[in-house]
């Protein structure tokens, strides 16, 4: 199957939707198909030979705030150029909604285009006058795709219609690492992960609980690995607490997998905004048992509190009790550990790689709807 | 002699309009039979898979007993009772494949368990993607066939009005790890 793939962002910068992209493509292409990503970026930009860059996005206002987009009538005529080159069967475009790359290849192609939606971002806001054209877009896609309940039921309010729910994926053989001793504590070690500087991420909530895990396990250690400036924040760790707190900084791959194996507990102490929470499905991956706060898309990863324990968002306290409670309850943190490898197995790509192989077998029995009012010229 | 030039142009943009929506109804009906075939193309696959599940000798004989006549009732049933069949088999199946762990217990004592029951995980998700996927092929049709010139001027001819597939296609809990 020859397919494409449409990403918003820019591929050289580190996220959530790239990675996603990344990986599901190199298991495309190790099951034979062949795959093409159209990205952002310019010519010297760093990226896989099978990437095809559309050039440098660039800063404009819109919808309120500035962002930065690709457009011109040289974006437009790249996406064409790459739209006819590729002779896709299928064409995939994530985040069809985000004004850029995607809103092209939507307008230009004429084979079936499936739609993957990331975000869970209440869209009453946006997109005043270009609603329609955005609209109409959205309604060329053959099938809509939703990452997780809560992007699904964004997308169903927003535009009505039934889109399929296929979760992000990770492989899971690659978070299957060993221990780093010199990351472990016998007092108990834990880890966060995420933006420093982002309190949505949770880390003021998991330092305000510090000291009272710390009263109660006085040797636990708290390893902090994510971007951002932390000289602020650790000045703000009280003294007798602050060498049991180790920042990482941004890490790589394999050593955010090293970190998660080296973890007694995960904390994700995030406070909103997430909208599927691929991190504990990779620390369940890499056998850290999850300590997270009561969000929706959390509580369904963990299955209702079966693979990982929940604390009510926000709260230090509640969430410094049950850290030292399940520290000190081996079995529990065991139970969880043995549950959450067998649940992972869901969320690796040899399974959803073959949920999305099918989605596009659906739509391209189905055919596109020939009904554009623009043809793309063949050659 | 202008007014009659208006009204011939009128008739002419009228005309064209009105083949544009006949022609585009058309392919709409197509795509809708399409889907369906995909619907159950899936639904026979699924029951396919429940149905090697049973028979493969490796579940309790209970368990495979009321799967296996699900799964065969599903495929042999005549066609107004498909669907009530098709969601008969998910409840059966809901109900026996329930328990994550004690699936993950069945898993690690039966060698050989894995495979059938990863392949029956992955016929149900993609049997529910497919019926989501015909629905709003459907709905779409449906829409057009509202408007009012399409009534009016029964531009579908006598195809029949397309229908959403409703039946239970409840991925079991069990699948999910």
């Amino acid at each position: 199957m020859k397919i494409g793939i449409v990403c918003p962002y820019a591929w050289g910068v580190p996220g959530g939707v790239q990675f996603h992209i990344r990986d599901f493509s190199e298991e495309l292409m190790a099951r034979g198909h062949s795959v093409s990503v159209l990205a952002p970026g310019g010519e010297d930009d760093h990226a896989p030979p099978y990437v095809v860059k559309a050039g440098r996005p660039v800063s404009v206002p819109y919808n309120g705030s500035v962002a930065r987009i690709l457009f011109g009538p040289r974006a437009a005529a790249r996406v064409r150029r790459w739209l006819t080159d590729g002779d896709f069967d299928v064409v995939h475009i994530h985040e069809p909604e985000t004004m850029s790359l995607g809103l092209l290849a939507t307008w230009w192609a004429d084979m079936p285009v499936v739609g993957t939606f990331h975000q869970a971002t209440d869209r009453s806001r946006a997109m005043s006058a270009a609603r329609g054209i955005l609209q109409s877009s959205v309604e060329k896609l053959s099938a809509r795709i939703a990452v997780s309940e809560e992007a699904r039921r964004t997308l169903v309010q927003h535009l009505g219609g039934d889109p399929v729910l296929i979760p992000n994926g990770l492989y899971v053989d690659r978070f299957n690492v060993p221990a780093r001793p010199e990351w472990r504590s016998d007092g108990g070690t834990l880890s966060f992960l995420g933006r420093v500087d982002e309190p949505r991420k949770g880390l003021p909530v998991l330092l305000a609980a510090w000291p009272g895990i710390r009263a109660k396990m006085p040797d636990a250690r708290l390893l902090v690995a994510g971007p951002g400036d932390t000289s602020e924040i650790r000045q703000a760790i009280p003294a007798e607490h602050r060498d049991s707190v180790t920042f990482l900084g941004a890490v790589s791959d394999e050593d955010k997998a090293a970190m998660l194996a080296s973890s007694d507990i995960y904390v994700a102490p995030h406070t909103g905004g997430e909208s599927f929470g691929i991190v504990l499905v990779e620390a369940m991956a890499a056998g850290a048992p999850v300590l997270a706060s009561d969000l929706v898309a959390f509580r369904a990863v963990l299955d209702d509190g079966r693979l990982g324990a929940l604390v009510p968002i926000g709260d230090a306290d509640a969430l410094a009790d049950e850290a030292c409670a399940l520290l000190a309850d081996p079995d529990r943190r065991r139970q969880y550990r043995d549950a959450a490898s067998v649940a992972v197995r869901r969320y690796d790509w040899s399974e959803l790689a073959g949920e999305v192989l099918a989605v596009y077998e659906m739509v391209m029995a189905v055919g596109s709807p020939a009904n554009r009012v623009f043809r793309m010229p063949r050659r | 002699m202008m007014w009659i030039l208006i009204v011939v142009g009128a008739l002419l943009l009228l005309g064209v309009y009105l083949s544009w929506t006949a022609g585009r109804l058309d392919r709409l009906h197509a795509r809708v039979d399409a889907s369906r075939a995909v619907l159950d193309a899936e639904l026979l696959r699924r029951s396919a898979s429940a149905l090697e599940l049973a028979t493969a000798g490796l579940l309790d004989p209970a368990t495979s007993v009321v799967v296996a006549d699900a799964a065969s009732r599903a495929r042999t049933v005549n066609e107004e009772s498909r669907y009530q069949a098709e969601s008969d088999l998910t409840a059966v199946l809901c109900t026996g494949l329930d328990d994550p762990q004690d699936l993950a217990a069945l898993r690690e004592e039966i060698p050989g368990l894995g495979q059938p029951l990863d392949e029956l995980g992955m016929a149900c998700r993609r049997a529910a993607h497919a019926r989501r996927f015909h629905n709003e092929m459907v709905r779409g049709a449906q829409r057009l066939r509202r408007k009012l010139l399409v009534r009016w001027l029964r531009l579908a001819g006598h195809a029949p009005w397309p229908e959403t597939v409703e039946l239970d296609d409840t991925v079991p809990r069990g699948f999910n790890g």
